[in-house]
């Protein structure tokens, strides 16, 4: 079943009250964060909290995922020694630049990984960019480590960068998303989406979460456990689509068995991409469990 | 492991615990709680401090901890955190 990643929660790494708690409100993912949420004086609690929670906690099946410090600070280093040993299913570099960002990260981690009789490979990655070099080397970056399951773009420090601050709209960073989705799927990774930092603003929320689906994003980093709820709702397929979809399985089903090489629905003509859409909605209807495969037959 | 210093981690937040490690110059770990839950939980509190710097090598200490409902790893993170500023150390052997 294709694996959902609609919303990844960032949980601050020293708050047990959120490290415990943080996978009961039904996001797909969950991020601790050692890095932007953690101060300075606190890297090493943030640390020994992670580390422990994820030895002792069971969280259900919701993917877990590490955001550590980069390597360029006295605390990369460190995080990536306990973290790869806390097994969490994914870990986040912040802020890279360039391929070698990645590939650092994943050398680190493949000597941890033979250090402790870990199969190689089984730590998974997922790399943020957060600056215009690092949009500009997007394919680079997504294509630089097998582990790499995601790329996620950090819009906060990109739009600084670029001198500029977020509006509604998000026009600031339409080309950095487009550059990102593109990225991501040439290389055959996850895409997701930077956080939106207003909780109490749903409207702008929502017009956000339908802007980055359109994009073609796989979905968005949340702050907040009600951005969950909104979030899925956009990206879950409608009954109109499942509908629409499991008809145009149906009538390419149906010419294959005829044998017959162009079809045609409702007067439209069927071809690849169409075929190939409606699986998709279909595996994300599955997936979200709002459709069974026997349905498809009823 | 020898502490010569004060090492404090954690906050007195819901579902924390504040752990202060203190050089001692008695024998043993002497642990000082104050809990909400200390009638129900006081023992198992005192028990995870004291096995986790004793897993550490620390023989003597004094340790003063607020209780604001923490579970066991939450307790244990923060004893693990006091002790290694106590001893102004990053070397912490990671399990696997």
């Amino acid at each position: 079943m294709v694996k959902l990643r609609r919303t990844m929660m960032y949980v601050t790494g020293n708050n047990p009250a959120n490290v415990m708690d943080a996978h009961l409100y039904g996001s797909d993912s969950i991020m601790f964060d050692l890095e932007d949420s953690v101060s300075i004086k606190e890297k090493d609690s943030a640390r020994f909290l992670v580390y422990n929670a994820l030895k002792t906690m069971d969280y259900g099946g919701v993917e877990t995922v590490v955001r550590i410090n980069g390597l360029d600070t006295p605390f990369g280093r460190a995080d990536l020694e306990a973290m790869v040993r806390a097994k969490p299913d994914i870990i986040r570099l912040p802020k890279a630049e360039k391929a070698e960002d990645v590939i650092e990260v994943d050398n680190i981690i493949s000597e941890i990984e033979k250090n402790i009789g870990m199969e190689v490979g089984t730590t998974k990655m997922m790399a943020a960019v957060e600056s215009p070099l690092g949009v500009i080397n997007a394919y680079d970056i997504a294509k630089a480590s097998k582990r790499l399951v995601a790329i996620a773009i950090g819009a906060e420090d990109f739009v600084t960068n670029m001198k500029t601050t977020r509006s509604p709209e998000g026009v600031e960073l339409l080309l950095a998303r487009s550059q990102l989705v593109l990225a991501a799927r040439a290389a055959g990774i996850y895409a997701l989406d930077t956080v939106y930092s207003n909780i109490k603003n749903d409207e702008g929320f929502i017009d956000e979460v339908k802007l980055i689906k359109q994009l073609g994003f796989d979905g968005k980093s949340v702050i907040h456990p009600r951005q969950i709820g909104l979030t899925h709702k956009i990206y879950t397929p409608t009954e109109k689509e499942i509908n629409n979809a499991m008809r145009v399985v149906d009538a390419i089903n149906e010419a294959e068995e005829k044998g017959s090489g162009v079809i045609a629905l409702d007067g439209k003509m069927i071809d690849g991409p169409i075929v190939d859409r409606a699986y998709r909605v279909l595996e994300l209807a599955k997936a979200a469990g709002v459709y069974m495969e026997d349905e498809q037959n009823d | 492991m020898e502490i010569k210093k004060v090492g404090v981690a954690g906050t007195v937040e819901s579902s924390d615990i504040n752990i202060v490690i203190e050089p001692s110059n008695e024998l043993g770990i002497n642990i000082y709680l104050q809990s909400a839950v200390m009638k129900q939980f006081g023992r198992q509190i005192k028990n995870v401090i004291e096995e986790t710097l004793k897993n550490e090598g620390v023989e003597n200490a004094v340790v003063r901890a607020v209780d604001k409902g923490a579970i066991d790893f939450v307790i244990k993170a923060r004893t693990l955190t006091a002790l290694y500023r106590a001893i102004d150390s990053n070397d912490y052997t990671w399990g696997e």
